[in-house]
């Protein structure tokens, strides 16, 4: 009995009509949601289109080639008689610039806040809770006003006025230490790292640099393990590789290729500036503070879940055979807290730049900034923002991509 | 696996994009002279000018500055007032009959054409300058010059002397003007060099510099000498004497509706030509029955019919004489208490010297 119906019911389902059918249905309704998608897509740009004629616009790219005819404070040397495009790329630049910077400096401040937020110290677990609390819950924007203002509030950029730090010129028996940085209102000056004319010939050396390094590491540790020994002193190994490659080269090229600059102050009368060193100008400044101050907070979460998402038998039995604190932290938390941390972290590089578009409230010209201008002076708006849209968009898939990688690297290390 | 479907979306999504500019690519390919008909297919199927769907709503959409005192900016009732701001309340005296149905939509540089393109507002009426490639590239339509300006520089007294001091300066400058522009050209053709720090919105190019982060503030020489005269000590700051481009200001229109054109700068006009006529808010009524045959013809008491040929009421020209003044009442209302001179100025009528002139009402 129960046979026989079975096979009725596979007879019956050989002749299930293609309407009924389950295959089909699946494919139907994909395609007509595609269908029906595109064409709502194709209203909507063909609305556009129609109401930018109607008032004498086009959607024509040909506004990339004019003249700028605006300058930009910042950024790679800008010509205002340079095309729109190159005014587009130095805003992009601006955005990679405070982006990279800013997510570095927030990884740092991050990790180091995460760990204090887990000190059994009362007040430096105290005083990072407190950090968390004020920089996640007040608006980016408000907290970007606030470093604005504050920077600005610094003395004016005079030469009686202006910060030195040291305050003057120190005489340490034969060696003179002169002022090596400058704050004001304006920009601070700090000592920055120059290219030189043979930088040139000298930066494949630091390419290679790497490669020894990564070499020396593996060597290292294929050589201990064959000895039966657990891998120690890669690191060092890794570092002398490293070192001696970038002073192989320093000797091998003509010249020095890199300079350290000492800023110093140019100009009589009531305009002073900087020459030479690192110049952070105020709207800079503000925003990399806001940034990295908001974005830290998050991460010291996101790294404080890490760490106590491994289980404390973990680290019982880490004490129990001995480890330090640091070589626990080191070799036993990290490690499988990295797991947790690096997913949450991919997202808040992503916040972080995208967040870097509010620097328009600051005055720093990155890419948004920039577009505005762009987008004014020449009346493209349409386009200037779908292209605005597109640069972060493939910022932030490319981040994705990178950390991704890192992501399933952590994955396998831990299978 | 969840992970790996979403990327197939974002992937998807991307490639929609794509499908959706090639498409509005091609669209934009089409041959020009098409162009024009649909034009004119789309003006017949909306039933005409925007002067009509203004009448029919009752109030009109003005976009006006709130930061510029003087020109338009809001008092300590919360009401919009200004030069600008009485050009919207006259407009809509002629249209409508009553110079307080008007919705202002404050706006600020970066924002102000994209507002006027989009229909989010009728008129633009703040402070903008005249240029031709506004005129022809923005999809707008420049009226009447209602101020003539010019670009200068402010800087704090007893600092700088001439623009030539000026090498190396940090200058304070509002985006989306043709301040911005003007200020690379002239210091290029000076052979100066010079940082700019650029905000959006007029309120914080000025704070930032009067806190001293900035050597001199560009703009309007109109706009600086409203700024100065809101300070505290306005002595502390100077205008130098180099005016550096042209800025015609005025109100702006959507590009090719001509009827709508017509009513904003005949509006304007009326209130040019009142001022010849020697008719003002205070006395327009002693001037009703007045015998001379221009006066009739403005203010609509004779046989001429002006006003119908706008498309406006008969007595179009008085109402706005009436609610809002002529073009020296309101010039003297808002302009001369914060000290911006019209005697001698390009701003006098043309027949003191100035360039405040309008063609002929028959």
């Amino acid at each position: 009995m129960s046979e026989s119906s079975s096979i009725l019911s596979l007879e019956e389902q050989a002749a299930v009509p293609f309407w009924r059918d389950i295959h089909v249905l699946r494919w139907l309704f994909q395609i007509i949601v595609l269908v029906l998608t595109v064409l709502f897509l194709g209203l909507l740009a063909n609305n556009l289109v129609t109401n930018l004629r109607k008032v004498g616009l086009s959607l024509s790219f040909e506004f990339l080639f004019r003249p700028a005819g605006f300058s930009i404070s910042e950024g790679p040397p800008f010509d205002p008689r340079a095309p729109v495009w190159k005014a587009y790329l130095v805003g992009v630049a601006n955005t990679l610039r405070a982006a990279g910077i800013g997510i570095v400096l927030a990884t740092i401040l991050g990790t180091i806040v995460g760990i204090a937020r887990l000190s059994r110290n009362w007040l430096v677990s105290r005083v990072a809770l407190v950090y968390i609390e004020i920089m996640q819950n007040t608006p980016l924007l408000v907290q970007l006003f606030f470093w604005f203002t504050l920077v600005k509030a610094l003395p004016s950029q005079q030469r009686e006025t202006i910060i030195r730090v040291p305050y003057q010129t120190l005489h340490l028996g034969p060696v003179e230490i002169p002022p090596l940085a400058y704050f004001s209102q304006r920009a601070a000056a700090l000592p920055g790292l120059q290219t030189q004319e043979s930088f040139r010939f000298w930066w494949p050396f630091l390419v290679l640099a790497f490669v020894t390094a990564y070499v020396a590491w593996r060597v290292r540790i294929y050589l201990k393990e064959r000895e039966g020994h657990p891998p120690t002193g890669q690191f060092w190994w890794a570092t002398g590789a490293f070192v001696l490659s970038l002073v192989i080269g320093w000797l091998v090229v003509p010249g020095s290729p890199l300079r350290i600059t000492i800023p110093t102050l140019v100009g009589e009368g009531r305009i002073v500036n900087y020459e030479g060193g690192w110049v952070l100008t105020n709207n800079f400044q503000a925003l990399l503070l806001g940034l990295v101050l908001y974005t830290a907070a998050f991460i010291a979460e996101v790294v404080r879940a890490g760490i106590q998402s491994v289980p404390y038998g973990q680290i019982e039995a880490a004490t129990a055979l001995g480890f330090t604190r640091g070589q626990q932290l080191r070799l036993i938390i990290m490690p499988q807290a990295l797991r947790v941390i690096i997913p949450p972290l991919i997202n808040q590089y992503l916040n972080l730049t995208k967040n870097s578009s509010l620097a328009i409230a600051v005055a720093f010209p990155d890419l948004f900034n920039v577009s505005q201008t762009i987008g004014n002076q020449t009346g493209q708006n349409t386009q200037v923002i779908a292209m605005v849209m597109g640069s972060y968009l493939m910022m932030s898939l490319s981040i994705s991509l990178v950390m991704n990688i890192v992501n399933k690297r952590m994955q396998i290390v831990e299978r | 696996m969840s992970k790996f479907s979403r990327n197939r979306w974002a992937v998807f999504a991307v490639g929609l994009l794509l499908v959706v500019l090639a498409l509005s690519a091609c669209q934009s390919a089409a041959p020009a002279p098409e162009a024009g008909g649909e034009e004119e297919a789309a003006a017949a199927e909306e039933g005409g000018s925007l002067l009509d769907e203004i009448k029919a709503r009752g109030v009109l959409r003005c976009g006006v500055n709130s930061s510029l005192p003087g020109f338009g900016y809001i008092d300590e009732d919360g009401n919009n007032v200004g030069f600008d701001v009485d050009f919207c309340r006259a407009i809509a005296a002629a249209v409508l009959g009553d110079a307080n149905a008007v919705e202002y939509t404050t706006l600020n540089a970066d924002q102000r054409f994209p507002a006027l393109q989009t229909g989010e507002v009728d008129v633009l009426i703040r402070n903008t300058t005249w240029t031709l490639t506004r005129d022809t590239d923005l999809g707008l339509d420049f009226t009447v010059t209602t101020f003539y300006d010019g670009q200068g520089y402010m800087v704090r007294a007893g600092e700088f002397n001439s623009v030539e001091e000026l090498d190396g300066a940090t200058i304070c400058v509002t985006s989306g003007t043709t301040t911005e522009a003007n200020l690379a050209d002239d210091f290029a053709a000076r052979g100066l060099t010079f940082t700019p720090n650029v905000f959006s919105e007029t309120a914080d190019t000025h704070q930032t510099f009067v806190e001293g982060a900035c050597d001199a503030e560009t703009s309007d020489k109109s706009q600086l000498a409203a700024l100065r005269s809101a300070e505290p000590n306005p002595e502390d700051y100077v205008i130098l004497p180099e005016t550096i481009s042209k800025e015609p200001l005025g109100p702006v229109v959507r590009a090719n509706d001509s009827d709508w054109r017509d009513v904003v700068m005949w509006t304007v006009f009326a209130m040019i030509e009142a001022e010849r006529l020697g008719v003002n808010q205070a006395n327009v009524d002693s001037f009703l029955d007045s015998d001379d045959i221009q006066i009739q013809r403005l203010l609509g008491t004779g046989e001429d019919d002006l006003g119908a040929l706008l498309g406006l009421p008969k007595d179009w020209a008085y109402q706005i004489i009436k609610q809002v003044g002529n073009y020296g009442d309101v010039y003297d209302r808002h302009l001369t208490p914060i000290g911006i001179e019209r005697a001698g100025s390009l701003n006098a009528h043309w027949t003191e010297g100035g360039l405040i002139y309008a063609p002929a009402f028959r």
